[in-house]
């Protein structure tokens, strides 16, 4: 769970790889985006969160708090996910605790993409002493271990709610997306389209928002997906090891809960393998969208896909690494002659 | 050399911001809680220990904040971070010196040996781009969402128990007393498997991921076709031009991560109850120590620009270019 799970390092837009046909519209290239299965996949599954997030507290079957005289049962009808030691039903726990982890990730991101946006962008199209300070304050955060400084935040303060977890988390992740942002409006700032505007005289803060920012959208994407990533993490860890109030449900409560009644001495699997899983899903769908993004800026990095093409004379030709499959929709099938002999040559 | 100081500098003003950020946190916040801690232990500690603390806690409301804060550094300069609640009376410093190497010596193998491991198979990864390894990532990805922590508790059901090899909590057998003896290295190497297990199972898809995707982006540069063209074996192209070139923003994404690495490992201390400062840091939390989890996060920070330092030699060392302008 490495901080960057997003490398974009440039976000040249590169050509279609897949032959578009002359006749179909454009409309089409627009939803290519969501055409990418991993990006599908993960966008499912975070709109599934996101209504059991909204819908979770009126569909549960039980009150999560409730106590029951079925104690630590087993899955069962009555009992999707089980029962804890005061017979408590983790299913309705799980399906109440979605709405705290989804509004702390949620909003931790957004602080923190703000934060990296405001950051990132000043330096890099300031320069100068302003950079110099900006990167030194990134840098500065991005070495200190975020998830110390977290918790012992958290725990000085006296009443940790969501609201102030989300913001705490918020303001220590910003560092990583800055550091991206800025690299890549250092690079931007002196083309020739930002010149050109400069030059017909549009103020700084319209060259920033009209000409820079729209170019920085998909590093602004892929950082906040990250950083929700990030947030939902450390959320859970917090309530995990008991810093967040015990009294709001979220999926690190429930672990917590597990963790302090010894349920893997009693053999009660089921009290921490739903919550486990579902953070498991999220995070592997907040990565999948973040991958999706990556291949929809540089396509050399998909992965799927024609890598065996039959051309022409009969050849068959593994696509390698180091040149991105351009089929033709030609009839003269596109080989490179240098490839195709190494190709042999190692066969 | 430039190189160096440049991040000998920066590592030093990083150590300093840490400290400082350490000094403001337990002032910003309404209500001191320490006091009550003091109150609770009135007559068991000396003036000086009470003292150290008003220092560390700005509980001295009569001085001004720079002289709170001179008082501070001078008193982090000595190593004296105050008194454990939890561990009354031992001095916070003490309590870390004794569980920091366990940590280091988790952490800094697992670390290694997970950026080894992820590096090699990103490299294969990267090359053979549409191969089956390409079905390895959805599985590393899956692996790497699944928190440090959860992964440990899992582990714990399923290999450790009463009757396993596997124990399933702390770092070496109750009986043995800590030494180089051979009885009590096996049994920390034994203790230290499953949690090692865990660290690297969680971080190395990190690994793979960014080296494979560097081993792309890398592979379509000049200098890869013109060692094919060159006729040169496919395996020496592979390691010696395109993953020697790709390891270059690996090791200092290496250097970025490791904080965050330390975090999650400070998780899997916790549920493996391994004798390292992440039990140390849970400790606290549970007790309210605050002396204690302040002194956690002064020890990691420092750990991590060290470890950073070590990186950025290594960089030095692989990348000829920061070494020709000195």
């Amino acid at each position: 769970m490495s901080a960057p799970t997003s490398t974009i390092t440039a976000v040249t837009p590169e050509g279609p790889e897949v032959p578009s046909n002359p006749g179909v519209p454009a409309k089409r290239r627009r939803l290519r985006f969501i055409a990418n299965p991993k990006a599908a996949t993960g966008l499912v599954v975070l709109a599934f969160f996101c209504l059991i997030a909204i819908i979770g507290p009126w569909i549960a079957p039980y009150d999560p708090s409730a106590r029951s005289s079925d104690l630590i049962q087993p899955p069962s009808g009555k009992h999707w996910f089980g029962t804890t030691h005061l017979g408590q039903d983790i299913f309705s726990q799980v399906l109440v605790g979605t709405r705290g982890v989804m509004f702390v990730g949620l909003l931790a991101g957004l602080v923190a993409t703000a934060l990296s946006i405001l950051i990132g962008v000043s330096a890099g199209f300031l320069g100068g002493a302003a950079d110099d300070g900006l990167s030194a304050l990134s840098n500065v955060f991005l070495v200190i271990p975020a998830l110390p400084l977290i918790i012992i935040v958290a725990s000085t303060i006296p009443s940790a709610g969501d609201l102030m977890v989300a913001l705490v988390i918020g303001f220590t992740s910003w560092a990583w997306g800055a550091r991206v942002l800025r690299a890549q409006t250092l690079s931007l700032r002196r083309r020739d389209y930002v010149e050109a505007a400069r030059a017909t005289g549009e103020s700084t803060w319209r060259l920033i928002t009209f000409e820079i920012m729209p170019n920085l959208t998909a590093i602004i994407a892929s950082g906040f997906v990250g950083t929700v990533i990030f947030a939902v993490m450390s959320e859970i860890t917090l309530a995990f090891i008991g810093i967040s109030t015990i009294s709001d449900w979220n999926w690190g409560t429930i672990l917590f809960w597990a963790q302090s009644q010894q349920a893997l001495a009693q053999g009660a699997w089921w009290w921490f393998v739903p919550a486990g899983l579902a953070i498991a899903v999220l995070g592997t769908a907040l990565s999948l969208i973040n991958f999706g993004i990556d291949e929809f800026v540089s396509p050399r990095l998909r992965s799927s896909g024609h890598t065996k093409v039959k051309t022409k004379d009969g050849h068959s030709v593994r696509m390698r690494v180091g040149f991105t499959p351009v089929l033709s929709s030609s009839r003269e099938p596109v080989t490179p002659v240098v490839r195709r002999r190494a190709e042999e040559e190692v066969a | 050399m430039k190189f160096l100081l440049q991040r000998l500098a920066f590592y030093v003003f990083t150590a300093w911001a840490a400290l400082t950020i350490n000094f403001f946190i337990p002032r910003l916040i309404p209500g001191d809680p320490v006091t009550s801690l003091i109150n609770k232990f009135q007559g068991q500690m000396s003036t000086e220990a009470i003292n150290s603390l008003y220092v560390l806690f700005g509980l001295d409301k009569n001085a001004s904040l720079w002289s709170q804060y001179v008082d501070y550094w001078g008193q982090v300069f000595h190593g004296d971070l105050g008194l454990s609640f939890t561990f009354f009376p031992t001095p916070v410093a003490d309590i870390l010196k004794q569980s920091l190497p366990w940590t280091i010596a988790l952490v800094g193998i697992t670390t290694f040996a997970s950026f080894m491991i992820g590096t090699s198979l990103g490299v294969v990864a990267g090359w053979r781009r549409g191969s089956i390894m390409d079905g390895l990532l959805p599985v590393t990805t899956f692996l790497s969402s699944i928190p440090y922590f959860w992964l440990g508790l899992l582990a714990i059901t399923l290999l450790a128990g009463p009757d396993s090899f596997f124990p399933s909590s702390g770092g070496y057998e109750p009986g043995l007393v800590p030494g180089w003896t051979g009885s009590f290295i096996g049994s920390a190497i034994q203790h230290s498997l499953l949690p090692a297990l865990t660290i690297l199972i969680s971080s190395v898809s990190g690994w793979i991921l960014t080296m494979r995707n560097m081993m792309v982006t890398v592979a379509s540069e000049d200098y890869i076709t013109v060692a094919h063209a060159k006729g040169l074996s496919e395996r020496r192209v592979m390691v010696s031009y395109a993953a020697r070139n790709a390891l270059l923003p690996n090791v200092s994404g290496f250097a970025l991560s490791l904080g965050f690495i330390v975090g999650g490992t400070l998780l899997v201390e916790i549920v493996f109850s391994y004798p390292g400062i992440g039990y140390n840091l849970f400790q606290a939390v549970g007790a309210k120590d605050y002396p204690l989890m302040q002194g956690v996060f002064l020890v990691i920070t420092l750990s991590v620009l060290v470890a950073n330092l070590l990186a950025d030699v290594a960089y030095l060392l692989l990348d000829p270019r920061t070494r020709k302008e000195g």
